[in-house]
């Protein structure tokens, strides 16, 4: 019920921050993208190359986003910021609360981050748009992560993403297409700490597909590598999500995820719901 | 798990090149076809003056054009560039925006007006898109000179 009351309030604002006037507003719709659950500009699982929010060159631009990933057996509900700098940098700050239902037991962590733009415009270069990113990741009580064989509770992942909108190619259609390698030991994004006696990090790929059904709908797909540090037969995760862009203010998200085998139980796939606020 | 991202995008690399090369030499004349022809685009060009004149932000950037010269121009050029039966031979890019400070939120907005020009003459979103494909080369020869 806190979650949910959580997720409510968060909403609340999203909409009261989505009917006041702005000044960052120099992006396309939707070329953004929408925040993945980790706090970073992207799809819903995967980080993008784009800064969030609307900000252009020599604008400012601030965003938050709260959601929701239920699966069978888990549920995590995220909320978190970002400040986009001149779309050059990209501050963000997320907070997680994994709630595993089999053990009654909250999981929490707190995600600071940074993108930065190394080359290129999403719509308008002829190469793609290049940014590096890194996210910093905390758990408050490690106990359980620790008892499955993690070694830390912090740990800081490094990202390149590489993300290009390629106007009408697909029959009239745009398409988006983002490849990310993230260099990363966390166990379930970290929310199963960090690292295990016998691993090292590893570089893993992530992958995004979408299509702009109109201006305002994006249609899409991603794919997570991850990797198996606990030897729990941690597993990839997907997804198929829908965006809404009614204005630049506002963007809904919902998906199908499928997050496979979690902490030993198999299985987990279920919906996602994002609502993101623009300013 | 590996081979399937990376075929996936392999066929997603395949994908975007085959139209990139099918679309240059048949597609062209569909274009004009498609925005309506000459009337079509007259239509077009009209609307989007329109805009371009309610428009606070764009609107200054007006302020010294002829609207006569900048109708004729731009209809040519749209003509032009859709494959359509015109040779623009006018003001290049540079010539016409040296000097104007036009940064990315300002050639956003004018592609935001030519967007709903576009969707109050009925022109289909797919189309739209060919359209501004052709167009969005030419930004760099139009912001920041």
């Amino acid at each position: 019920m806190r979650a949910m009351r959580r997720l409510l309030s968060s909403g609340a604002i999203a909409l009261l921050l989505s009917a006041t006037p702005c000044l960052a507003g120099g992006k396309l719709l939707a070329t953004p993208g929408v925040s993945q659950f980790e706090g970073a500009a992207g799809g819903g699982l995967v980080p993008w190359a784009q800064l969030a929010g609307y900000a252009t060159e020599n604008e400012v631009a601030f965003s938050g986003y709260c959601t929701r990933v239920d699966v069978d057996d888990f549920t995590l509900d995220t909320c978190g910021a970002q400040f986009n700098l001149f779309d050059r940098l990209e501050l963000s700050y997320a907070e997680q609360r994994l709630d595993v239902q089999p053990l009654t037991l909250e999981l929490e962590q707190k995600i600071a981050g940074f993108k930065l733009r190394l080359a290129g415009d999403l719509v308008y270069s002829p190469y793609p748009q290049v940014s590096l990113g890194v996210m910093h990741k905390q758990l408050d009580d490690a106990a359980v992560p620790y008892a499955l064989g993690a070694q830390d509770d912090t740990g800081t992942d490094i990202y390149l993403a590489v993300s290009k909108l390629h106007l009408g190619v697909l029959a009239g259609y745009n398409l988006l297409w983002n490849i990310t390698a993230r260099r990363t030991e966390a166990n379930e994004a970290g929310l199963l700490g960090y690292g295990a006696a016998d691993a090292s990090p590893q570089l893993l790929l992530e992958g995004s597909v979408a299509v702009l059904l109109d201006k305002r709908f994006a249609l899409g797909v991603e794919y997570r590598e991850k990797p198996d540090n606990l030897g729990l037969g941690e597993d990839d995760w997907r997804d198929l999500f829908v965006a809404w862009f009614p204005n630049k203010h506002l963007s809904v998200t919902a998906a199908w995820v499928d997050l496979g085998r979690i902490a030993a139980i198999e299985g987990q796939d279920g919906w996602y719901l994002s609502i993101m606020g623009y300013y | 798990m590996r081979l399937r991202l990376l075929a996936g995008l392999f066929s997603l690399l395949v994908v975007l090149g085959l139209p990139a090369c099918a679309g240059t030499a048949a597609g062209k004349d569909t274009l004009y076809r498609d925005l309506g022809g000459e009337q079509g685009i007259d239509r077009l060009v009209e609307t989007f003056i329109r805009k371009v004149g309610r428009d606070e932000r764009i609107l200054p950037y007006f302020a010294r054009a002829s609207v006569s010269h900048f109708r004729e121009g731009f209809t040519t050029h749209l003509c032009q560039v859709s494959g359509g039966p015109c040779t623009y031979d006018g003001d290049s890019m540079p010539d016409i925006h040296t000097g104007m400070q036009i940064d990315e939120a300002d050639f956003n907005r004018v592609v935001e007006l030519l967007v709903e020009a576009m969707e109050d003459n009925g022109i289909a979103y797919p189309v739209q898109n060919r359209l501004l494909a052709r167009l969005a080369p030419l930004r760099g020869e139009i912001i920041h000179i």
